[in-house]
């Protein structure tokens, strides 16, 4: 068992080798991946989108999982400190963002805002990118029928437009919180992303490696494991950012209609809420939270744009 | 072509039966009391609870309430809000103000996105080509709402160039402001599209071929690149066009458009379960009957997808 499988790695080690030159178009030589892989890297770290955005990321999860080590520059860490006499009050010495209406200080309260925007959209972002890589390669690997049924099933989904779907589940779900909302973006966003993985499974399946190693006797499984999915991690890395992204801002668009995170929460979407009715007299309450939400979401296209620049042979 | 046409008005029943069975599931059959649900936090008396029981057929099994909620679906029933009146009739005299935004910010994303991205691409790696490209990215960043407050008090208030909110000053003057604030994800989306388009088409043969048979740039690029260029931007746009028509509704409520929009807007906030489930379903099935179309519409113009 396991003679055969040596052997066809010496000889899958020679023979694309020799027929690469003409045929340049596929990545099938295995011995090229590696090659790809550290240019594609050493591209990324020159690109200063890719290190900028990557690095607000970074800084972002960092703030979402400990908003404690940022929240107490200023000398008022507490987000839930509140004092109604400053209700509304803009920027003073200690209070870099003003107050929110409530009269807490309002650079905690956005501060601690990320953990519920980015946890929000990292949990879609993951149950949605679970399903689709399992029905993706369900669908790309399995027979016409599995496939046709998973088509139909896709098509449905997409049928509704992401925020009305979420709406009518979310206007009749009576506790949201950041399970809830996620689980509900989630439910609207695998479609897209089920495609794509379909789409890269099926193109993936064609490569002469894939051919030769199913030809060797290796069975879907293996095959799945070894050779589908690093072919296809690159788009799926791509959407899975620029997915983040969409989800952070339809969270504060359902939140702002009211259907989306509820009051004692801490959340930019809330924020963004109580802010409307305001916005004229005190601006500050919808610049800041509006600013952090809107940089995250750049960040994160911009990061999804940079990797798919430097890994798309045409742009290079 | 009768088949392909049969083939896929099938598919569109099929997702049909698909939405509106999953539209219902949701909202009438999941765990927890529906009637609750859709009264908010209004208190109840058990006679108003066995009435709404009744005319909602609760106590009849999830597939014989389907079918009587398909049934009125086809008789333009969508349901009524608590004081009786039929959602399908509050909906009746706020389509034109939906239809007139939606059709206003689609004009701007195609026109103001096809002449970005052609711009973008033209200038490629300079200044002009990266600042569209951060303001398209921007443009996608910031959620609709807080561009649109900013857009009302800034361009509304301060400077009094459009009116504030409200449709009494009439087309065009009072639905630019909207129209641009619904276009804006848009127009970034069909300027990127057509900038990848026209970068890679100005490389082909045909191009310097046409150079070469000593044709005006200015020709080469409006007959020959263009339209090879449009073709991922107008399916964007046709698909679009179904999206805007549905997804109109937090502009209109932070503009105060008396649209359908507006209607799914207040009815969310004040808790009218009814008539945020049949306004949705019917922007909804406005979607889903636009895309057919347009795919229809689209295998007849292309012949690539004709023959597959």
């Amino acid at each position: 068992m396991t003679e055969p499988t040596g052997a066809t790695r010496g000889g899958g080690g020679t023979a694309p080798a020799s027929d690469d030159p003409p045929s340049d178009t596929s990545p099938a030589d295995a011995s090229a991946v590696p090659f790809a892989e550290r240019s594609a890297w050493q591209l990324l770290r020159r690109s200063t989108v890719f290190v900028v955005s990557g690095g607000a990321i970074a800084v972002l999860l960092v703030m979402a999982v400990r908003p404690a080590l940022f929240a107490g520059w200023f000398g008022h860490g507490d987000p839930r400190s509140c004092n109604l006499d400053h209700s509304a009050q803009g920027p003073a010495p200690g209070h870099p963002f003003g107050f929110d209406t409530q009269g807490c200080d309002l650079y905690a309260n956005v501060v601690h805002g990320a953990g519920a925007s980015m946890g929000i959209g990292l949990l879609a972002t993951g149950c949605s990118l679970a399903l689709a890589l399992l029905l993706g390669c369900l669908s790309g690997m399995a027979g016409r029928v599995v496939d046709s049924v998973i088509a139909r099933l896709t098509d449905v989904f997409l049928g509704f437009p992401f925020l009305l779907g979420a709406i009518v589940v979310l206007s009749s779900v009576t506790t949201r919180d950041i399970p809830t909302v996620a689980g509900v973006l989630a439910l609207f966003g695998w479609p897209p992303m089920t495609r794509v993985v379909r789409a890269s499974v099926r193109s993936a399946r064609e490569a002469d490696h894939v051919v030769m190693a199913r030809s060797m006797g290796a069975g879907t499984g293996w095959v799945v494991r070894r050779h589908i999915l690093p072919h296809i991690l690159t788009p799926v890395i791509v959407l899975a950012s620029i997915t983040v992204g969409s989800v952070v801002v339809a969270e504060a668009g359902l939140t702002f209609l009211g259907v989306g995170m509820q009051a004692p929460a801490i959340s930019w979407g809330l924020q963004l809420a109580t802010a409307q009715n305001s916005f004229e007299a005190h601006p500050h309450l919808l610049l800041f939270p509006g600013l952090f939400l809107s940089l995250t979401v750049f960040a994160l296209i911009a990061f999804g744009d940079s990797v798919r620049d430097a890994l798309n042979p045409r742009t290079r | 072509m009768t088949t392909l046409l049969l083939r896929r008005l099938l598919e569109a029943v099929l997702v049909f039966f698909g939405v509106t069975l999953i539209i219902y599931v949701m909202v009438y059959a999941l765990p927890g009391d529906p009637v609750r649900a859709m009264a908010g936090d209004r208190p109840l008396t058990p006679s108003v609870v066995a009435a709404l029981r009744e005319q909602h057929h609760l106590d009849d099994p999830v597939l014989v309430q389907y079918g009587q909620y398909l049934a009125g679906l086809f008789h333009g029933d969508l349901g009524a809000d608590f004081s009786g009146v039929p959602v399908a009739e509050q909906m009746a005299d706020r389509w034109p103000v939906t239809v007139r935004l939606a059709l206003t910010a689609w004009g701007i994303e195609a026109v103001a996105g096809i002449a970005l991205g052609v711009f973008a691409a033209l200038r490629r790696g300079t200044w002009p080509d990266r600042a569209v490209l951060a303001f398209t990215t921007a443009a996608v960043s910031v959620p609709v709402f807080v561009l649109g407050y900013t857009a009302q008090v800034l361009l509304g208030v301060r400077l009094g160039w459009f009116p504030v909110a409200g449709d009494s000053a009439g087309w065009p003057s009072a639905y630019v402001l909207p129209a641009l604030v619904v276009a804006a994800f848009g127009l970034a989306s069909v300027s990127r599209l057509v900038r990848a388009e026209v970068i890679d088409n100005l490389s082909a043969d045909y191009v310097r071929t046409a150079a070469a048979k000593g044709l005006s740039k200015r020709r080469t690029l409006l007959v020959h690149v263009l339209r090879n260029s449009l073709l991922p931007a107008v399916t964007y746009l046709a698909v679009d066009l179904g999206l805007l028509l549905g997804g109109t509704v937090i502009v209109e409520g932070v503009f105060n458009l008396p649209g359908v929009g507006q209607l799914l807007f207040q009815a969310v906030q004040a808790h009218t379960g009814p008539t945020v489930v049949g306004v949705a379903t019917s922007l909804i099935l406005v979607f889903l009957t636009v895309s057919v179309l347009v795919d229809l519409l689209n295998s007849l113009l292309d012949p690539r997808i004709r023959r597959d």
